[in-house]
C-alpha cells in the first residue's frame, strides 16, 4: 500500500515581480522515484530549495504526511538534499560528514557512527572513513553526499542535479545506482535535472516543467509517447512537428489532413479545433514506395549515429522532416534529392493544440 | 597577440635594484650595527652581541621591558577585540545578502585605511579630551582597536568570499540550528582567514607609534614610543637591537598570516 507522502499544492514563489513557480500541485508517493524535468530557468530547482526550506514560499502548502511544513525551516523539516555540487564539509573526515546530521538529531556518537558506516556501506564507500573529502574523486563524493542525506532516514531525499558534475560514463553507472538504492531504502526521491535521458531512466514519473508550470505529469512511457502538449513533445526526446488542418475530432480520435492531402486518424486530447500540430517521432516513420505513403518528401542530408542513422528530408513546402533508420545491414539509404514516400506508424503520430 | 612581459623593458632590472635599496637597505644598516662591539652607531667594532644582552639586563632595561609588556597587552586585547569585530562584519557582509547601504559599510570598514595617520591620531586625542577620557593604556587600547578592524577585516573577508553558502545550507538541511551551522561548519571554515586577520592587527597594532604617541598621555609608553623617547636622547647601539627585534617579530608574523592565509585557501 502505497499512500502520498508529499503534496504539493498551489505553491507560488515570486521574486520581487518575477513569478518562479505558478500555483503548481502534485503529490508524490511513498517509494517514488520523482523526476522534476525541464530547462534551466523552468523553477525546477526553485522547487526543490522550497521544499527544502532554504526558500519561503509566497503562497501555498507543502505536506509532508499531511501537515503543512512550508512554514517550518529547514532544519526541522524531515526531508534532506544531495547538493549539486555535494557541499560536503571540506573540516571534517567522511565518516563525520555522514554522523553529522544524526548527530544534530540527539544520536549518541556511537549510534551514530553505527548507522553512519550502514550508510556508507551502501554506497560501497567503507575503506575510506577516514579521508578528507578532498582526497575523493567526484564519483566517492558523490557518494558520500548520498550516504550523509540518507543516513538521518529522510522522509523524502531531495536531490539537485546530483549527477551533472560526474562524467558521462560514470554519470551512467550512477544512476542504475541511485535508482537500486533508492528501492532498498524505499524512501521517496525527488530528483531534478534537465537532462531528459537521465529522467526517463531512473524515474516512476516525471514532472516536465517550463515556465514555472508543470506541463504535464507521467511515466516516462506516458510522456514520451503521449506528451500533452507541443513544449513536452519537442523537450523529451526528438520529435518531428507538422501543422495540420483538423478535419474533425471525436473520441480522442481526430481526422487530419497531411501536408500533401492524406487523410489520416491520430489520437489526440484535443476536443475541437481546426488547426492542430501533429507530433510523429523520426523513430515511428518508416520508408516505403510512393504509391503506399502518406507524405512524399525529398531526401536530404544523412548524419551517421552508429546504432541510427539520421535522415533529414524536406516536405514540398519546405518543412524539414526527421526520419531515424536501424543501422541494419539490409538498410539502403536513398541518394540526396531523390523522392521518398514516407508512411507513418500506426498511432504514431498525436495531435496537439496547435 | 604577444605577451607582455615587464621582465624585458629597458632598466627594469636597475629599477628593481634601486627601490628595493632605498626600501631595504636602512633596515639592513639597523640590524647590521646591532651587532657591533663599540658604541659607535657609524664606526664598525667587530661582531658583538653585547647590545642585546644590554636590552635585556642593561640600566634601560626595566624602561623598555614595562614598555614592551604594555605594547604586548595592548596587542593582544585590540587585536582579539578587532578579529571579532572584523569577524562580525565579515559574516554580515557577506551572508545577509542585500540590505541598504551595503556599499557604503564596505567604504566605512575599510575607510581608516586610507584616512592620514595622523588625521585618525588628532582626531583621537580630540575625541578623548572632549569625553574626559585621559590618556592611558585605556585610550591607547580603544584608539588601537578602532584602527586595527581594517586590517583584520580584509583577510577575514577574503576567506569568507570563497565559502559558499551551500556548507552552511548543507548543515541546516542536515538538522542544524543556524547557530550550530555557525559553530560547527561556518566558524571553522573562516578560521585560517580569522587567525591570519588576528596576527595582521596584532603587528599592526604592536607597531604602531603615531596614534599611540597622541593618545597615550605621560608616564605611559609602548615599544615605539619608548623607543623614540631614548633617541631623542641620542642614539645608542641597544636602540638598534631592540628595533632588530621587533623587525625580526614583524616579519614573522606577517609571514606566518600570509602562510595560513594561503594554506587556508588551498583547502577549497
Amino acid at each position: 500500500m502505497t499512500g502520498t507522502v508529499i503534496s504539493i499544492d498551489r505553491v507560488v514563489k515570486s521574486f520581487g515581480t518575477f513569478t518562479a513557480l505558478h500555483e503548481v500541485s502534485f503529490d508524490i508517493a511513498d517509494n517514488e522515484f520523482f523526476t522534476l524535468l525541464g530547462p534551466s530557468g523552468c523553477g525546477k530547482t526553485t522547487l526543490l530549495r522550497c521544499i527544502a526550506g532554504f526558500e519561503p514560499v509566497s503562497g501555498g502548502q507543502i505536506r509532508l504526511n499531511g501537515k503543512d511544513i512550508a512554514p517550518l525551516p529547514p532544519y526541522k523539516r524531515p526531508v534532506n538534499t544531495v547538493f549539486q555540487h555535494y557541499a560536503l564539509f571540506p573540516h571534517m573526515t567522511v565518516l563525520e560528514n555522514v554522523m553529522f546530521g544524526l548527530q544534530r538529531l540527539g544520536w549518541s556518537a556511537m549510534d551514530a557512527q553505527g548507522r553512519a558506516r550502514q550508510a556508507l556501506e551502501l554506497v560501497h564507500l567503507s575503506e575510506f572513513l577516514k579521508r578528507r573529502p578532498a582526497q575523493l574523486s567526484g564519483g566517492q563524493q558523490q557518494r558520500v553526499a548520498l550516504a550523509r542525506a540518507l543516513a538521518p532516514e529522510p522522509r523524502v531525499l531531495l536531490l539537485d542535479e546530483p549527477l551533472s558534475a560526474l562524467d558521462l560514463k560514470l554519470r551512467q553507472a550512477v544512476r542504475m545506482e541511485l535508482k537500486q538504492i533508492q528501492r532498498e531504502t524505499g524512501i521517496a526521491f525527488v530528483f531534478v535535472t534537465h537532462d531528459q535521458e537521465e529522467a526517463l531512466t531512473m524515474s516512476d514519473r516525471i514532472a516536465v516543467m517550463s515556465n514555472g508550470h508543470v506541463q504535464q505529469i507521467g511515466t516516462p512511457r506516458e510522456i514520451y509517447e503521449t506528451p500533452a502538449n507541443r513544449f513536452v513533445a519537442d523537450f523529451i526526446g526528438e520529435t518531428n512537428l507538422i501543422e495540420v488542418p483538423v478535419l474533425g475530432i471525436s473520441g480522442g480520435l481526430a481526422e487530419v489532413s497531411l501536408p500533401g492531402g492524406r487523410r489520416v486518424h491520430c489520437p489526440t486530447r484535443l476536443v475541437d479545433g481546426k488547426q492542430g500540430v501533429l507530433s510523429v517521432r523520426p523513430e515511428r516513420i518508416d520508408l516505403c514506395p510512393a504509391a503506399e505513403a502518406d507524405m512524399i518528401v525529398t531526401a536530404g542530408e544523412q548524419v551517421y549515429l552508429g546504432t541510427d542513422i539520421q535522415l533529414k528530408a524536406h516536405l514540398a513546402g519546405g518543412q524539414e522532416v526527421t526520419v531515424r533508420l536501424q543501422n541494419a545491414a539490409a538498410t539502403v539509404l536513398p541518394e540526396r534529392g531523390t523522392e521518398l514516400g514516407l508512411k507513418l506508424e500506426t498511432g504514431a503520430a498525436r495531435l496537439l493544440a496547435a | 597577440m604577444k605577451q607582455l612581459d615587464l621582465r624585458r623593458f629597458p632598466g627594469f632590472f636597475a629599477i628593481t635594484l634601486a627601490c628595493v635599496f632605498v626600501l631595504y637597505a636602512p633596515l639592513m644598516v639597523v640590524a647590521v650595527y646591532s651587532f657591533n662591539e663599540s658604541t659607535s652607531i657609524t664606526r664598525w667594532g667587530g661582531f658583538s652581541l653585547s647590545w642585546y644582552a644590554d636590552v635585556f639586563t642593561g640600566p634601560e632595561s626595566p624602561k623598555f621591558q614595562r614598555a614592551a609588556l604594555n605594547s604586548l597587552i595592548i596587542a593582544v586585547l585590540a587585536g582579539s577585540g578587532a578579529t571579532l569585530i572584523a569577524t562580525s562584519a565579515a559574516v554580515a557582509m557577506h551572508r545577509a545578502g542585500r540590505f541598504k547601504a551595503k556599499t557604503a559599510s564596505f567604504a566605512l570598514i575599510n575607510l581608516p585605511l586610507m584616512v592620514p595617520e595622523v588625521v585618525t591620531a588628532v582626531a583621537s586625542l580630540i575625541f578623548f579630551t572632549a569625553i574626559g577620557f585621559s590618556g592611558g593604556i585605556g585610550t591607547i587600547l580603544l584608539a588601537h582597536l578602532a584602527f586595527c578592524i581594517p586590517f583584520a577585516y580584509l583577510p577575514i573577508a577574503a576567506r569568507m568570499q570563497s565559502i559558499s553558502d551551500s556548507y552552511e545550507q548543507a548543515a541546516m538541511d542536515l538538522y542544524a540550528t543556524p547557530k550550530e551551522a555557525f559553530r560547527l561548519i561556518l566558524l571553522p571554515l573562516m578560521m585560517p582567514g580569522i587567525f591570519s586577520g588576528f596576527l595582521l592587527a596584532f603587528i599592526i597594532s604592536l607597531d604602531d607609534f603615531l596614534i599611540t604617541n597622541f593618545v597615550k598621555g605621560a608616564g605611559v609608553e609602548t615599544l615605539p614610543t619608548a623607543i623614540f623617547g631614548a633617541v631623542k636622547q641620542g642614539i645608542k647601539p641597544n636602540i638598534m637591537a631592540i628595533s632588530t627585534l621587533m623587525l625580526g617579530v614583524s616579519v614573522v608574523f606577517v609571514t606566518l598570516s600570509w602562510l595560513i592565509g594561503r594554506s587556508g585557501q588551498k583547502t577549497q
